[in-house]
């Protein structure tokens, strides 16, 4: 069951993540790459980390990927955008070379790659719920935690920064 | 778990899913009836004994109505925008608890759909994930009317959605828990969180208004400047699902905050009610069973209170300007659902001091 959910879910994320690519429709991508985090949350679930997979809805599904709809609404691509851009056969068949090598270099460093497994006496399967989350995160890695804090707090400064009026601006 | 408590579960899933369609159904037909009060009219009275049939009068009215779809829109996520709010509508009453347990032939069943220990962060996804109906349907259109809607109803649900997720914070520090029905547990009797939360409830409540697009936070679809919003191209029953999914969402909204806030199930006297109960009739379990069920009762009169404040606000107060309603959001509602949550800390703190 578990198993045949894992393969069902893993080829539509990498089904979902091809179409992000392949769409010609800006929104049609975003609305895909939406698709593909719900199936990661999925992935989250099985692998019995719910908090996670509720916090990367919230996060990832809730928040950033609605920004970005937002803003490629607001440019409007798809429309006109593309008639301007003529790809020349050339340069189709650089980037179908250039990927194919990529792909042959990720092949050969991961074909010998081991997995990294997990010792079953000492793992914990509660691991995931959010109390041991919690109590990891406050003990263990109190200080990552604390500066990704900070991280949060310039980046919000600088967005004050930047969304501020100037003086004698024009107020719509 | 065994294929009997299965079958339970599964009972008790349909029949919340059918008694949220139908209270969303009747809230339309109460709306009116509530507008007409206000307003000093009848409302609806032609179809059925006072006008009980109408819903269903209007419902059938939307399926015969010309299925329209503009020649130039995005066909397919013009078709999905409705579906994708009537999906999102349905899944929140999913961890809301509506009463303690029953035990039917020594099963106990809990009354709630699914008892996940990340309730709050549940409800919080799914109604973040509520702007994407209205976004979807409105770009879709392929309408400026329709697209500013979607960018209003977008860019309110982003601001009210801070504070709300700030205000929650409040209480699960107080809970101490993420799970809905751990929380209704701890407001046992009349112990409810509102005696320690009065502002952080008002917050969410502003919240919930403007998270549901409901007067007075309705810009997505004020139709004196937009035509009707993000819904300007929909007509027949795809309008009716995006109507509808506010009903759904009010029913839902609802019955969280009264689950956060509330008490949910409890009320005042119930672990007295069950003692005497067990007394009276010398079977714990008739007796746990009737409490619990005066508990379901309390919980849908707690929710329906709240669906009426809802319609009362609607016919009672103007809309917000756009600016004033930003406004309202960012620079009101967030300080002060920060300053909730020092408080709140800060009262924790002195309550372990002091005792």
């Amino acid at each position: 069951m578990t198993e045949n959910l894992f393969y069902f879910l893993s080829s539509l994320t990498l089904l979902c993540a091809l179409m992000v690519v392949i769409s010609k429709n800006p929104v049609h991508s975003v609305l895909f790459l939406i698709i593909t985090f719900f199936t990661i949350s999925g992935h989250y679930i099985l692998l019995n980390a719910q908090f996670l997979a509720a916090v990367n809805i919230i996060v990832y599904a809730g928040a950033i990927m609605v920004l970005f709809l937002f803003v490629i609404m607001f440019l409007n691509l798809g429309k006109g955008s593309d008639k301007g851009i003529k790809t020349s056969m050339l340069s189709k068949i650089t980037g179908t070379v250039a990927g194919g090598l990529l792909f042959v270099v990720m092949i050969a460093a991961l074909k010998d790659a081991e997995v990294a497994g997990y010792n079953p006496e000492s793992y914990n399967s509660q691991i995931g719920m959010v109390e041991n989350l919690g109590k990891v995160l406050f003990t263990e890695y109190l200080l990552p935690f604390e500066l990704a804090s900070v991280l949060f707090l310039v980046a919000m400064v600088g967005a004050v920064m930047l969304g501020k009026k100037e003086t004698g601006e024009q107020h719509f | 778990m065994e294929s009997v408590d299965l079958l339970y579960k599964a009972i008790y899933i349909i029949a919340i899913f059918g008694i949220t369609l139908l209270i969303a159904t009747y809230s339309t037909y109460f709306e009116r009836k509530i507008a007409a009060f206000i307003q000093d009219r009848v409302g609806p009275n032609r179809a059925g004994p006072l006008g009980l049939l109408q819903p269903l009068a209007d419902a059938g009215k939307l399926f015969f109505k010309e299925d329209f779809i503009p020649s130039k829109s995005s066909k397919a996520l013009f078709i999905l925008g409705p579906g994708i709010a009537m999906l999102v509508a349905t899944m929140s009453s999913a961890v809301v608890p509506f009463g303690d347990n029953l035990i039917i032939g020594g099963h106990e069943i809990n009354l709630i759909a699914i008892d996940v220990n990340i309730g709050v962060l549940y409800v919080f996804g799914v109604v973040s994930l509520g702007v994407y109906g209205l976004m979807v349907g409105g770009w879709a259109s392929n309408n400026k009317f329709s697209l500013l809607g979607a960018i209003r109803a977008a860019s309110q649900n982003i601001s009210y959605e801070l504070a709300m997720g700030l205000s929650l914070i409040a209480i699960l520090m107080l809970s101490g828990t993420l799970s809905l029905r751990e929380i209704a547990e701890q407001q046992q009797g009349f112990n409810w969180n509102i005696w320690y939360q009065p502002l952080g409830f008002l917050i969410f409540l502003v919240c919930a208004f403007a998270e549901t697009n409901r007067t007075p936070f309705d810009l997505p679809e004020s139709e004196a400047e937009l035509i009707g919003g993000y819904h300007t191209e929909y007509g027949s029953m795809k309008l009716g699902m995006y109507l509808f999914a506010e009903y759904i969402n009010i029913f839902v909204a609802s019955a969280v905050m009264a689950t956060l806030y509330f008490g949910a199930y409890n009320f005042p006297f119930m672990l007295e009610l069950e003692a005497w109960l067990v007394n009276a009739t010398e079977d714990a379990v008739t007796a746990n069973n009737i409490v619990t069920l005066i508990g379901v009762a309390v919980m849908f009169a707690k929710i329906f209170l709240f669906i009426f404040f809802f319609m009362w606000v609607r016919w009672t107060l103007p809309r917000f300007r756009y600016d004033q309603l930003m406004k309202l959001g960012w620079q009101i509602l967030i300080p002060l659902a920060i300053l909730n949550i020092l408080l709140t800390g800060g009262g924790i703190l002195l309550k372990d001091y002091l005792f």
